[in-house]
């Protein structure tokens, strides 16, 4: 069987309550909830986990390193958005 | 050498063996937290911008540039190695229905199941170089790709089981713990997994040796029987000696490897002796002793002419390994078939309801 009948599939674990999901890694299934049932035997078998997000891998759109820099540019010169960036007169609480 | 890749054992967080595997993910953690200043910018110089990135101690990332022979010596140690985990499940396998209790038995499922994971793990790290797991699973089958040698060799008694933990996992995970700091992320991050379970292995096998070492004669007789058939074959886990060993040089260069075989295998033994000696066992070596010039033990080397011969398919279990692969495989295709047809058949649904 080829992998066309069983695309790869990222997967996301919730490691505890307050925590958000992370990617751990990436699996083969033919649908969704066996790609949920996989990724519980797979990557939560000693409690890893509280709640299993699966997506198709074909789904994901990503952003490539290459194109790193000219991608996030937009944010180099916006110092200003980090709060270090003011000075703040001797004195002032609370700021 | 590399000065920092290993902090005393009484240092790490865990101390051991278990403590470096931390070590690494924190050293994993502080890389990616530090950023790489100055040097060549990803999109102008290709080969430039590798070396830094290499040289900077960070990770080569899934779609960044990397040379040809980097992907493809990935590639081919990382499947081996899945490979290996995969056929490693065969002779542990062999003793889950005769395991002598229940919470023997229970505990070597578990550690199957992991083996089975582990390969899983690194089936999915090798597929982010670009190779398929359906192409690495053909290979295996059709016998182009190799598992370790170690596995070609027989579990006669239950205190096998034993040494393949203590001394087989042992050996792996000397040489695995390096390789939580190879210079490519999903293969680092899928051996710090992989290392954080397998101590689990490695103490289930010396406890298995333990109990049986200290009760009967006869249990006692069999465990140093395991040993001595399991210790020159775990020596030789290590590869052919750094004169012999054909990719360790470029290896090194590029932070896959960051030790020589003969290191990791010096390591082992210096491990070991202690361990055995709690065991109450012998290492079957005569010319074992401590080195006080070296700090270090010597010891008498492993056959690699039979490790070669057990590599090139005349090890004592070769065929019945790999035709009990090529049946599971056939054999489980109906299910694949099975999932495959369900999944196409609720899509085409959805599809009518839409």
């Amino acid at each position: 069987m080829s992998t066309d009948h069983s695309p790869l599939w990222e997967v996301f674990v919730r490691a505890r309550r307050g925590l958000s999901h992370t990617h751990v890694g990436s699996l083969h299934a033919p649908d969704a909830e066996l790609a949920l049932r996989n990724a519980r035997d797979l990557y939560t078998r000693r409690q890893e986990g509280v709640s299993i997000w699966v997506v198709p891998a074909s789904a994901i759109t990503a952003s490539s390193p290459d194109e790193k820099d000219a991608f996030f540019d937009p944010a180099a010169d916006k110092v200003y958005r980090h709060p270090t960036f003011y000075e703040v007169p001797d004195g002032v609480a609370h700021l | 050498m590399y000065g920092n890749d290993f902090a005393p054992p009484e240092d790490g967080p865990g101390g051991g063996l278990l403590g470096e595997v931390e070590a690494a993910e924190a050293a994993l953690r502080e890389a990616a937290a530090r950023a790489r200043r100055g040097g060549p910018a990803p999109d102008e110089d290709f080969a430039a911008y590798f070396a830094d990135v290499i040289d900077a101690d960070q990770k080569i990332e899934p779609r960044d540039w990397m040379p040809e022979a980097y992907r493809k010596t990935l590639i081919r140690q990382i499947a081996q190695h899945a490979h290996s985990e995969i056929i490693g499940m065969q002779p542990e396998g062999n003793w889950i229905s005769r395991a002598p209790s229940l919470k023997r038995k229970a505990i070597l499922l578990a550690k199957v199941q992991d083996e089975a994971g582990h390969g899983l793990y690194l089936y999915a790290a090798a597929e982010t170089l670009g190779v398929s797991r359906d192409e690495l699973v053909e290979l295996l089958i059709e016998g182009r790709q190799k598992y370790s040698s170690i596995f070609n060799y027989p579990t006669l008694t239950w205190a096998d089981v034993g040494a393949i933990g203590w001394l087989v996992d042992g050996a792996a995970i000397v040489n695995q713990v390096p390789l939580c700091r190879c210079s490519y992320g999903p293969y680092a991050r899928a051996m710090i997994r992989v290392c954080k379970e397998e101590s689990f292995h490695q103490r289930q096998g010396y406890e298995i040796l333990h109990t049986l070492a200290h009760g009967t004669p006869e249990q006692k007789a069999m465990a140093q029987d395991a040993v001595d058939r399991w210790w020159y074959p775990s020596l030789a886990m290590f590869g052919p000696p750094d004169g012999d060993s054909t990719h360790s040089a470029q290896s090194m260069a590029w932070k896959i490897k960051r030790f020589s075989n003969d290191e990791l295998r010096q390591r082992f033994v210096d491990m070991c002796v202690q361990q055995a000696e709690i065991l109450g066992l012998t290492i079957p070596d005569p010319d074992l002793r401590w080195n006080e010039q070296r700090q270090s033990y010597d010891y008498t080397q492993p056959d690699y002419d039979e490790l070669m011969r057990v590599i090139k398919g005349d090890g004592p279990c070769n065929r019945q390994r790999m035709e009990h692969r090529r049946r599971a495989h056939a054999e489980g295709a109906w299910v694949r078939e099975a999932a495959a047809a369900y999944a196409a058949k609720r899509n085409s649904k959805e599809k009518v309801a839409a």
